[in-house]
């Protein structure tokens, strides 16, 4: 059951495979190169496994110890999992011991997967979706790792491979927009967030992106009531 | 520093639990709850699309290779309809656009 489950997980991981070892080779170099021991960055991507949070931790931990702001940046930049959580109430529902790596793995990356995909028939969808949730933080302790011992070591030029998360989330919602009935929730989604984006810009979007998402989500509820 | 990894820790653990523990499996949540998690993956997906690209409109380039890999990424998709394929061909152009073209 397990070796079929992971079978299946495996291709929808390879995307995120690409990115993650990329990005999480720079986090683990960058973090060296700041100054930090070699243990760091990996703990880290351990035990905090959120990749932007990481990159914006690296500040946070050498400047004087403030906790508050530390809490607040974390609760800011990860409010947005929040959404996830509500959004896979049902699908982590009777995954037994599981649930708490699930919720615990739970990236940007890891959501889109696990969300998006229904496992092939015959599949059990626990394993499938825990098996996406360790594949994809594996890869990114590994990049961690790689790039805090190796340093920066890419013989070739990886400009713009980080596009392949963009790609991913597009084609995720792609393949959502098939299955969908209503497309309502996904274009106030993508109304909302660029709306935000450029009236707001990149730093400050993202929180009033996700409250104009939950308003606008609830008054298409009361319109459907009321039809 | 120990203590402000336990916080960044913490924090992130709350972000992704609080749901869970809001409304745990034995109880069954209000409806407009159930409703919300029936919406929001969609709104969701859409937001993490625009999230990832909030840096494109500002860039030296104004997103023009962006936009162009993500427009040949719908059409591969609607035409092939495979995951992987559209995801690596959307990637390789946006290497190719970024590295030699624009």
């Amino acid at each position: 059951m397990k070796r079929r489950a992971l079978r299946a997980a495996l291709p929808y991981t390879l995307p995120v495979c690409v990115g993650y070892v990329v990005l999480g080779m720079s986090y683990g170099f960058l973090m060296r190169t700041r100054g930090f021991s070699l243990a760091m960055p990996i703990i880290m991507s351990v035990v905090v496994f959120a990749g932007s949070m990481q990159f914006a931790a690296g500040e946070v931990l050498l400047a004087p110890f403030d906790p508050l702001y530390a809490l607040f940046l974390t609760l800011a930049v990860n409010a947005r999992h929040l959404f996830y959580g509500v959004s896979m109430l049902e699908k982590y529902r009777n995954t037994g011991r599981k649930k708490v790596y699930l919720i615990y793995g739970m990236s940007d990356e890891t959501f889109t997967v696990n969300c998006a995909v229904t496992p092939p028939e015959g599949v059990d969808r626990g394993w499938f979706m825990f098996f996406v949730t360790l594949l994809n933080q594996a890869y990114w302790v590994l990049g961690t790792a790689a790039g805090a011992v190796l340093g920066d070591v890419l013989r070739f030029d990886t400009t713009g491979i980080e596009f392949v998360m963009a790609a991913l989330f597009l084609v995720m919602m792609l393949n959502q927009w098939e299955e969908a009935e209503d497309h309502g929730p996904a274009l106030i989604g993508l109304g909302a967030s660029a709306v935000c984006l450029a009236v707001l810009g990149r730093d400050g979007f993202m929180i009033p992106a996700m409250a104009l998402i939950a308003v606008f989500c609830l008054l298409g509820r009361k319109r459907g009531e009321g039809a | 520093m120990v203590l402000t990894v336990g916080i960044i820790s913490a924090g992130t653990l709350l972000t992704r639990f609080l749901p869970f523990l809001i409304f745990p499996e034995g109880k069954t949540p209000p409806p407009v709850v159930t409703y919300l998690g029936k919406v929001l993956p969609h709104a969701m997906m859409a937001f993490l699309v625009v999230y990832c690209l909030r840096d494109a409109p500002s860039s030296a380039s104004h997103g023009l290779p962006e936009a162009l890999a993500m427009a040949f990424i719908f059409i591969l998709h609607k035409w092939k309809k495979n995951t992987l394929l559209s995801i690596g061909g959307g990637t390789i152009l946006y290497m190719l656009l970024v590295q030699h073209l624009i």
